[in-house]
């Protein structure tokens, strides 16, 4: 079975949520919508405070290059355009809608069918996801226009889907496989065709034999779709690690995944894709899971966006248990921790996870041992156990020289040091002082 | 509703630390402790009970009134150190309190001066049996022969290792390995596998040695490559002498089984602290300690060289660090 060369760690997997089957999460009073939800600038609002708006209707557009659209996931009247803190506390606008009923745009096609054809040409294809709004929902938030676009002299050779949910605990991406395999096939279609390529290569881990069987019977009725399953371990859904486990390819520092002719992407874009092009359904809704140890009841819901981490802890489980000590949005290797739990979802949010007092806690920091077993898990070849000492004596021309802005944060450093030492957060703080100190340079 | 934690992720850890590997380590010695008492009787007992106690005891003291920072006595390593100290030194009477002077140096100087488990350039134990191998020269070469099982007195007759013998005897004239070996009786190979020879206390059995390492390597504690490097290279490079000159050099094979080379490349040279972190670096590191096990026993002053050895390439460790960086991804 394939899998990335370098480094890596096997966390518990804890997908305990694997058999919660997709639930529509109900409307909640008031939704808030980030404008900038999306890797780049924020968009610009289209509407104003009294302003009635609609399921899908444009609300924010994208007026800088990297940017995205944002449209109104709920029904009912704008309240106010303000501040709103995100999840971990940083203001942000946002416009906030009171909403009322659940009145949808008449040009989303809202019939349960799966529609096959797609007689698009790629340029309307890549347009079609600029206008609805479509970003990468692994993590990163890209833009999935511009990452559609090939830029001139390149040349797209392998479509990858990432289906690796290699995160412990998320399964949001699992349960859209089995119960949405066809219109995944087809976003996935349409999204070869929009590159030109042979073939797309669907990259599961073999730890869900469920979602590998469904697609692979479902990737049958369609043409070059390829699922390869992979060998379980983390980060295999990292960009860079999944196209050297599909492709034997490897993007070189400071790259990206095109200029080794790969174009990336999750297996969610795939759904969005499949409803904005096939069904004209701007990305307003998102698959998430609710789940923890010491929860009650374990979740995956389709939430629409601007909900609030409250609202959904509130609707899923009641309230938190009294031993509670975190909350994350994402997994727990690369997630964030909600320090605001009023804050409003976004496109990119994948989870609420909560953990227990117990497990929320580090362990005390000892000293290192230089044992090298950050080294030896690092995916990017890189030396942690370094970083920590350069970035402590602030030698932030070293660190730099030793390609700290390489590393992908992955945790897999932290995750294994026997000594407790916070290494990603120190690498994390080492990357913004060699960003800082590269552009006083400039 | 209590307060949430807040932290960069990962928010899981491997639940791997300094104190499991450690105990680790602790009980992958304890078949050469066994053996070792089961050779050497209540001698090899009390040495080791008296090393372990006097390293634990000096860290503590040293980390209370003159570093004045928290114990990290549990975290095993000086019950290591303390182990590996006694290990290190004939299981003779006069060892019970001198060992206690060899873990103050080990403690003291190799390890508590440089700031305690993590910061120090030498093996720890290895910097008190040098130390006392130096100061105690008579004592330190003073080894008990191996008679019955369990030998529970206290006075035991002694003798110099296989390998001291063999040195001495190729002084003389006419002297060849095989002649020596025949005239001293020397013990045979199966002999020297079971560890039925004069030697340091945890050194003497081989299949002892093998039980803790094969343990620390399914453990993940240690990897292959040092040891393999070091006996390897060992290996080699006598077994060359060897068939140059079969009357001048000792076999290959006797070579690696006695002496300290299996203690010392299972459990002192794969010492995380003080060996290199890549897998490059550890081949390197290996091989470096064989070759001068070999130099040091054919053409130096003493009959045993690993403990030079070790501490020489331990020297060298940090500038091996510097060359052998990690593969870059994609580069």
């Amino acid at each position: 079975m394939k899998t990335f060369k370098m480094g890596g760690v096997h966390p518990e997997e804890n997908k305990i949520s694997t058999n919660a089957v997709i639930e529509q999460m109900p409307l909640p009073t008031q939704v808030a919508i980030l404008m900038n939800q999306h890797l780049g600038a924020p968009a610009t609002p289209i509407v104003a405070k009294g302003d009635k708006v609609k399921v899908g209707q444009l609300i924010a557009e994208a007026q800088a290059f990297m940017c995205a659209n944002i449209h109104s996931s709920v029904s009912g009247t704008v309240n106010k355009i303000d501040v709103c803190k995100d999840m971990t506390g940083l203001p942000k606008t946002a416009i906030y809608i009171d909403v009322e009923g659940d009145e949808w745009l008449e040009s989303i096609d809202r019939t349960p069918d799966v529609k096959r054809e797609c007689n698009l040409e790629p340029k309307e294809i890549v347009a079609k996801l600029k206008e609805m709004g479509i970003v990468g929902l692994g993590g990163a938030t890209f833009p999935a226009h511009i990452k559609y676009s090939i830029p001139e002299g390149k040349k797209a050779e392998y479509l990858i889907i990432n289906a690796a949910e290699c995160e412990p605990y998320l399964t949001s991406d699992h349960r859209v496989m089995i119960e949405h395999a066809e219109e995944v096939c087809v976003g996935v279609s349409i999204l070869r065709k929009a590159l030109g390529v042979p073939n797309a290569y669907i990259g599961i881990e073999s730890n869900k034999p469920e979602p590998i069987r469904v697609m692979t019977e479902m990737a049958r009725q369609f043409e070059g779709i390829i699922v390869e399953p992979l060998k379980v371990k983390y980060p295999q859904g990292a960009e860079k690690q999944l196209i050297n486990a599909i492709t034997g390819r490897k993007v070189p520092s400071g790259k990206l995944p095109i200029d080794v002719g790969c174009v990336v992407s999750n297996v969610g874009t795939s759904f969005a894709v499949y409803e904005a092009v096939q069904k004209n359904k701007p990305l307003i809704e998102n698959i998430l899971t609710v789940t923890g140890k010491k929860l009650p009841s374990q979740h995956n819901y389709q939430v629409r966006i601007g909900i609030t981490y409250n609202d959904i802890i509130k609707q899923a489980i009641g309230e938190l248990p009294a031993t509670t000590g975190k909350v994350i949005s994402g997994g727990t290797m690369m997630g964030k921790a909600v320090s605001n739990l009023s804050a409003p979802t976004t496109k990119g949010a994948a989870s609420v996870l909560v953990m227990d007092e117990a497990e929320a806690r580090r362990a005390p920091e000892t000293n290192c041992i230089r044992c090298g077993k950050c080294a030896n898990a690092c995916p990017m070849g890189l030396e942690p156990y370094l970083f920590s000492a350069l970035v402590k004596n602030n030698r932030v021309e070293e660190a730099q020289a030793h390609n700290i802005l390489d590393c992908i944060e992955c945790g897999c450093c932290f995750f294994s040091c026997p000594a407790n030492k916070p290494l990603t957060d120190e690498i994390r703080l080492g990357k913004f002082k060699v960003r800082a100190m590269m552009a006083a340079k400039k | 509703m209590n307060l949430l934690n807040i932290s960069g992720s990962p928010h899981v850890h491997s639940d791997e630390s300094t104190k499991k590997i450690m105990w680790r380590v602790n009980l992958a010695l304890v078949p050469m402790l066994l053996c070792g008492i089961a050779y050497f009787g209540l001698n090899a007992l009390l040495i080791s009970l008296v090393s372990v106690v006097c390293c634990c005891l000096f860290q503590w003291l040293i980390e209370k009134f003159i570093l004045k920072v928290p114990s990290t006595v549990c975290d095993g390593s000086a019950v290591v150190t303390g182990l590996l100290l006694a290990f290190n030194v004939p299981a003779t009477a006069e060892m019970i309190w001198l060992v206690a002077i060899g873990a103050l140096v080990a403690i003291g100087v190799g390890k508590m001066t440089f700031g305690g488990l993590g910061k120090n350039p030498f093996n720890p134990a290895l910097v008190g049996r040098v130390f006392m191998l130096i100061s105690f020269p008579v004592q330190m070469t003073t080894w008990p022969t191996v008679g019955k099982w369990f030998p529970m007195s206290l006075d035991t007759t002694t003798g110099a290792t296989p390998l001291g013998i063999i040195k001495e005897g190729l002084t003389h004239d006419g002297a060849t390995v095989q002649s020596v070996i025949e005239a001293n009786n020397l013990p045979s190979l199966t002999e020297i596998l079971l560890g039925h020879m004069g030697g340091s206390l945890g050194e003497v059995s081989a299949i002892a040695i093998l039980i803790g390492a094969v343990y620390l390597l399914c453990r993940k504690v240690i990897t292959w490559h040092i040891p393999v490097a070091f006996i390897g290279t060992a290996f080699v490079f006598s077994g060359i002498l060897w068939l140059c000159n079969p009357g001048q050099y000792i076999d290959p094979v006797t070579t690696i089984l006695t002496g300290g080379i299996m203690l010392g490349a299972c459990f002192m040279a794969t010492d995380m602290v003080t060996s290199p972190m890549s897998k490059v670096g550890q081949l390197i590191f290996g091989f470096g300690c064989g070759l001068l096990t070999i130099i040091i026993r054919n053409w130096g002053a003493y009959p045993e060289g690993v403990s030079f050895a070790i501490l020489l390439m331990n020297s060298v460790t940090p500038l091996i660090n510097r060359w052998c960086t990690p593969k870059r991804f994609a580069k």
